[in-house]
């Protein structure tokens, strides 16, 4: 075992940690963006509007990021009138089809999560703060958002974790994530143990500093009891 | 659409392979999750920090890592240690006789296969989260059951296969049922390790036709179709199970 090559390559690590770090972070950022609209219209009273998101939901949900990635990444080629758009600008990169997989998969996971909090929101609450007077925005502020929060952090705490260890796959199609870093010193060194096992290490960092932010957060929100 | 049924049989075969590292590393992650569940809850400090430790990496590790680290990391591993035995012991011998012959008392060379390496990796990650729906069911079964039984005489066993276990499956189902799903898409990443499972296939096929599009969006149907049947079925089970309860 020779974990000199470790510290020898490590600019290959830290390109991957921080390669890694914001393609998750723009991913879920992003998912949020498709998830709270998509959450709230999943239980539309129009069918024209269900249906689709339960469509989108279901098959990002029910079937592998790995699959999804690959229909992005390598499907995209199939087509000749992508390739002769201005899209094919971006499907050839293989960052924008990881952010694409990422960003509808995790948006699929979370607006299951904002459907649930908001079809399990006591109305006494809602009922109580529109008999203290209280405006639309008041309420939402001080009691649907608060409660939300509540209820959804546990949940969406899971789910970032769920991408991070997910977002390992990136480094399968050509990038340079920390997959992506251990894969090109094993290749160097032919080393797979001492490669691999630096990154499970840098994943645990990641994982873990997540966890602590969550409680962190979730403790903000707790009621003292 | 003609490439697709020439694939037919192949893409099936593949299918089939998936179902079958599915169902045994479920095997596998059921097995290790009792035992981590038991370990977690039980008297004896160093099984409660071992199970800990467990649960903990695993949360730790995202589960391609994982299985690169045992498929390409631990073959090295193993074969490294093989071979350092096999020396030392040679060397021993031939001081004690300087005629000995060199031989190989351990293999020489071991080929982790890649449906063993799947399989292990994912019922070991799988494990640990069987383990954590396993306690808190364990954990839920009523006191006085148990007291019952050992007012009855029950021994330690008989009290965990007749009263204990029945009872906590019931409060397990939910989770085992959302732990299979995910396992079920996890088993895509073995086509990383060279297994011929159904992603595998459909990127060979993809290759020599030129239709990525078509192939992968198939494999998305499958396990779609896949997990639709484990959820209607674990919604029946989980029926069954909860009529007895009021």
């Amino acid at each position: 075992m020779d974990f000199s090559i470790i510290i020898n390559e490590y600019q290959f690590y830290l390109e991957g940690l921080w390669t890694t770090t914001w393609l998750v972070a723009l991913s879920l950022i992003l998912g949020l963006c498709i998830a709270i609209p998509a959450g709230i219209l999943r239980s539309s009273e129009n069918k024209l509007i269900r249906f689709p998101i339960w469509a989108f939901m279901y098959f990002f949900r029910g079937s592998p990021l790995l699959v999804q990635l690959f229909i992005i990444y390598y499907g995209a080629a199939q087509f000749d009138w992508l390739r002769e758009s201005w899209m094919w600008h971006y499907f050839q990169e293989a960052w924008f089809c990881a952010l694409l997989a990422f960003t509808l998969n995790t948006g699929a996971y979370t607006a299951e999560i904002v459907r649930g909090v908001i079809s399990t929101m006591p109305q006494g609450e809602l009922e109580a703060a529109k008999a203290y007077g209280m405006s639309k925005w008041q309420t939402l502020r001080r009691i649907t958002l608060p409660n939300s929060l509540r209820r959804a952090l546990p949940a969406y705490s899971n789910e970032v974790i769920f991408m991070i260890h997910g977002s390992a796959i990136a480094g399968i199609v050509t990038i340079v994530d920390i997959t992506g870093a251990a894969r090109v010193v094993n290749a160097r060194y032919y080393a797979p143990f001492e490669a691999y096992l630096a990154a499970a290490v840098l994943y645990m960092c990641l994982t873990f500093s997540a966890i602590y932010i969550f409680k962190q957060w979730e403790k903000h929100y707790r009621i003292e009891q | 659409m003609q490439e697709l049924l020439n694939y037919q049989s192949l893409l099936l075969q593949g299918a089939w392979l998936t179902l079958q590292v599915a169902l045994l590393s479920l095997v596998l992650a059921i097995t290790l999750g009792l035992l981590g569940a038991l370990a977690k809850i039980s008297p004896s400090r160093l099984l409660r920090s071992i199970a800990t430790l467990y649960t903990t990496i695993i949360r730790g590790i995202p589960d391609l890592i994982l299985m690169l680290l045992i498929f390409f990391g631990g073959q090295m591993l193993i074969n490294n240690v093989c071979y350092s035995i096999n020396e030392s012991l040679n060397e021993y011998f031939t001081q004690q006789d300087a005629s000995h012959e060199w031989y190989a008392y351990l293999p020489d060379y071991i080929d982790i296969s890649p449906y063993i390496a799947g399989i292990v990796t994912i019922g070991f990650i799988f494990g640990a989260y069987m383990a954590e729906t396993f306690r808190g069911a364990i954990l839920s079964v009523e006191k006085g059951q148990i007291e019952a039984a050992k007012a009855y005489g029950m021994s330690k066993y008989k009290i965990f296969f007749r009263v204990t276990f029945p009872q906590m499956m019931r409060h397990a189902l939910p989770g085992i049922g959302n732990n299979w799903l995910v396992l079920l898409k996890t088993t895509a990443l073995v086509s990383i390790i060279g297994l011929q499972d159904m992603v595998k296939i459909a990127g060979d096929a993809s290759g020599s036709t030129q239709q990525p599009f078509t192939f992968y969006l198939a494999v998305a149907f499958i396990f779609l179709f896949f997990t639709a049947i484990s959820s209607a079925l674990l919604k029946r089970l989980e029926d069954k199970y909860s009529i007895q309860t009021r």
